[in-house]
């Protein structure tokens, strides 16, 4: 394969993407933009921002348990660690997580549903059947059957595992697309020159199946970031002493009402995230055609996988 | 009609076969056993916890436990909880309906709720009333259950009084009251976990609901209830309501995994002794024949659930019973 198979278009197109230039004109794109790329700017530059070290103990006897004050704004935990640091050291794991399993799950969930697709029979109905399966069990439940191997998970086992628990839907999805394109006339063409299937399937139906894969990648993140919070708070999560947000939620989950602190700073960092990452599903949503893309696609994705 | 539903229950067996025996292998794998989780205490010799091995059979080869597993389900013995104490039927019998309590009455509520908000939405798309209800719509999509769930106990138990935090019943007081006090108790404590459940499901039905009459709208049947003189108001409610019900009863079906995921999580803040609770501290205890047969169950159930949705899909659309 040459490398011009991989090369866009440009002939085609007069200036830029039309979904593109609609994301662009979406208030809803522009802030979830701007706030997503200030979350990761926090969590690329944690170490200039943050006040201490994530894992530095202050003072265990006198500063354990503090109440937001002027020294400490977000309080400090039962060891005296700044609470403020901790969460902005834990935005580089929520997103590394978050990001690495949903471009892992795209990936997975592409390949998957394009196959599925465009081959049909025998081969189609084994995968359907078995992401059926996959669909039909809690995916908590099934995280922490899996994390129960490990004692306590590291971080790149937990991207696997969000990865290897989140590509169904968008299998789904993508299989659904390329059903639909599988008859369309220029894919009818390409075959009828006798384009090579792998050629053909990355050149003509994978460019055409993004649209609703890069919706559910967004949705996925946004998931992702939930359920390692999830975890965690059920006592499953990332090893100690590594600062997550769902790591320092655990933390306080023993004394919710006494160190609110504790919950509510790392879970308002999470809501944030989360609504700006399905705010920009939202819009990729409503950017691309909406025939491509049925109404409601986003909502039954959020209902099916969560 | 008979045959679809007769491959349908096939193909959900299949299903319910490999996700079971799946869960089987994993707590397997998985570091520790009953007798080791159990039964930790010093002064119980290695022999003896050995003894207590060969009594459950879990010193023999995985395949022999699960062809005798799958034997014994066939029979309707879902064998002994070690972590328990008990027979694991009983404890599923206990704990099933307190789920399927907390899970029914929160799919009813939310499925209410949203299509009322989606109505209101529909009205004026685009208008004021449908820009804010969306945005607390994605808010509420976006908030992690457990912290609204916890975030519910910290203002409705603690700063406010108005509902115990956790249980089905009052621990102490419970058994000395009369018959009507025990109903507002039960129903007292029933409050927050339902209502959690329900602000979580209502985001995602809504949403859908929505999209579902959005869609419909462009109908010429609407255009012909909007000429013959039908408000816009009426219109939505009396013709576009009942066509753009149908994807939403299909969303129940898929929508009940979720949901289960979500009971769990608020069971677990809570304290409500349910499926999700007890799963948890099962798998934690590495109780494999109570997590295996709680998933068991949960996997049948939310079969039975799609199946149901299915089902009434074709009840209410004409077009899908013909296919």
């Amino acid at each position: 394969m040459s490398a011009e198979v991989f090369a866009p278009a440009k002939h085609v197109r007069i200036g830029a993407h039309p979904a593109l230039r609609a994301l662009a004109r979406d208030s809803r794109a522009r802030i979830a933009l701007v706030v997503l790329l200030l979350i990761a700017l926090g969590a690329v530059l944690a170490p200039l921002i943050a006040p201490y070290g994530p894992e530095a103990q202050l003072d265990i006897a006198r500063l354990h348990n503090q109440p937001p004050s002027p020294a400490h704004p977000f309080g400090t935990d039962k060891v005296s660690r700044d609470v403020l640091s901790r969460l902005i050291f834990g935005t580089r794991v929520s997103l590394a997580v978050g990001l690495g399993s949903a471009a892992l799950a795209m990936s997975i969930g592409i390949a998957v549903g394009i196959v599925a697709g465009y081959l049909g029979g025998a081969v189609d109905a084994v995968l359907m059947r078995l992401v059926d399966a996959a669909l039909s069990v809690p995916r908590l439940l099934v995280l922490l059957l899996v994390a129960s191997l490990w004692d306590r998970v590291g971080i790149v086992p937990l991207t696997l595992l969000m990865a290897g628990t989140g590509w169904f839907t968008v299998s789904r999805l993508v299989r659904a697309e390329t059903l639909a394109l599988r008859d369309r006339e220029f894919v009818l063409a390409a075959r009828a020159l006798g384009t090579p299937t792998l050629r053909l399937l990355v050149r003509h139906v994978l460019p055409n199946v993004l649209a609703p894969a890069l919706v559910a990648a967004a949705l996925g993140i946004a998931n992702v970031i939930l359920l390692e919070a999830a975890l965690s708070y059920l006592g499953i999560g990332l090893e100690e002493p590594a600062a997550s947000w769902g790591t320092i939620i655990q933390d306080g989950a023993d004394s919710v009402t006494g160190h609110w602190w504790l919950t509510v700073f790392p879970g308002l960092a999470i809501l944030v995230t989360v609504f700006a990452c399905n705010a920009l599903a939202d819009a990729l949503r409503d950017a691309f055609d909406p025939r491509q893309l049925p109404r409601g696609t986003t909502d039954a994705l959020f209902a099916s996988e969560a | 009609m008979r045959r679809y539903v007769a491959g349908r229950l096939l193909q959900a067996t299949i299903v319910v076969l490999l996700v079971t025996t799946v869960t089987f292998l994993l707590v397997h794998l998985a570091p520790g056993d009953p007798v080791s989780h159990a039964f930790e205490r010093p002064g119980v010799s290695e022999a003896v916890r050995q003894q207590w091995r060969a009594d459950f059979g879990l010193d023999r080869p995985i395949a022999e436990q699960y062809a005798r597993w799958i034997g014994n389900v066939m029979r309707g013995e879902l064998g002994y909880s070690v972590s328990l104490r008990r027979p694991v039927a009983d404890v599923v019998a206990e704990v099933l309906p307190r789920t399927l309590l907390l899970v029914g009455l929160s799919l009813a509520l939310s499925f209410a709720l949203g299509i009322v908000v989606a109505v209101l939405q529909a009205e004026q798309p685009g208008g004021a009333r449908d820009r804010w209800f969306g945005r607390v719509l994605l808010v509420l999509f976006s908030v992690p259950d457990f912290w609204l769930a916890l975030v519910m106990l910290i203002l409705f138990t603690y700063r406010l009084p108005l509902f115990p935090p956790s249980g089905i019943v009052d621990p102490v007081l419970y058994d000395g009251m009369s018959a009507g006090a025990r109903m507002v108790d039960r129903l007292r404590h029933l409050v927050l976990p339902v209502a959690t459940l329900t602000l979580l499901s209502t985001a995602a039905i809504s949403r859908q609901q929505r999209s579902a009459l959005l869609e419909v709208m462009p109908s010429d049947w609407m255009r012909t209830a909007m000429a013959k003189g039908l408000s816009r108001r009426s219109a939505v409610r009396r013709h576009a309501l009942r066509n753009a019900l149908l994807p939403s009863i299909t969303l129940a079906g898929l929508y009940l995994p979720a949901l289960v995921s979500g009971a769990l999580i608020v069971e677990k803040v809570f304290s409500w002794p349910g499926m999700g609770l007890t799963a948890a501290e099962a798998i934690t205890k590495s109780d494999h024949l109570l997590v295996t047969a709680l998933v068991l169950v949960t996997s049948v159930a939310v079969a039975l659930g799609a199946l149901l949705a299915d089902l009434a899909s074709a009840a209410a659309d004409p077009r899908i019973r013909v296919r």
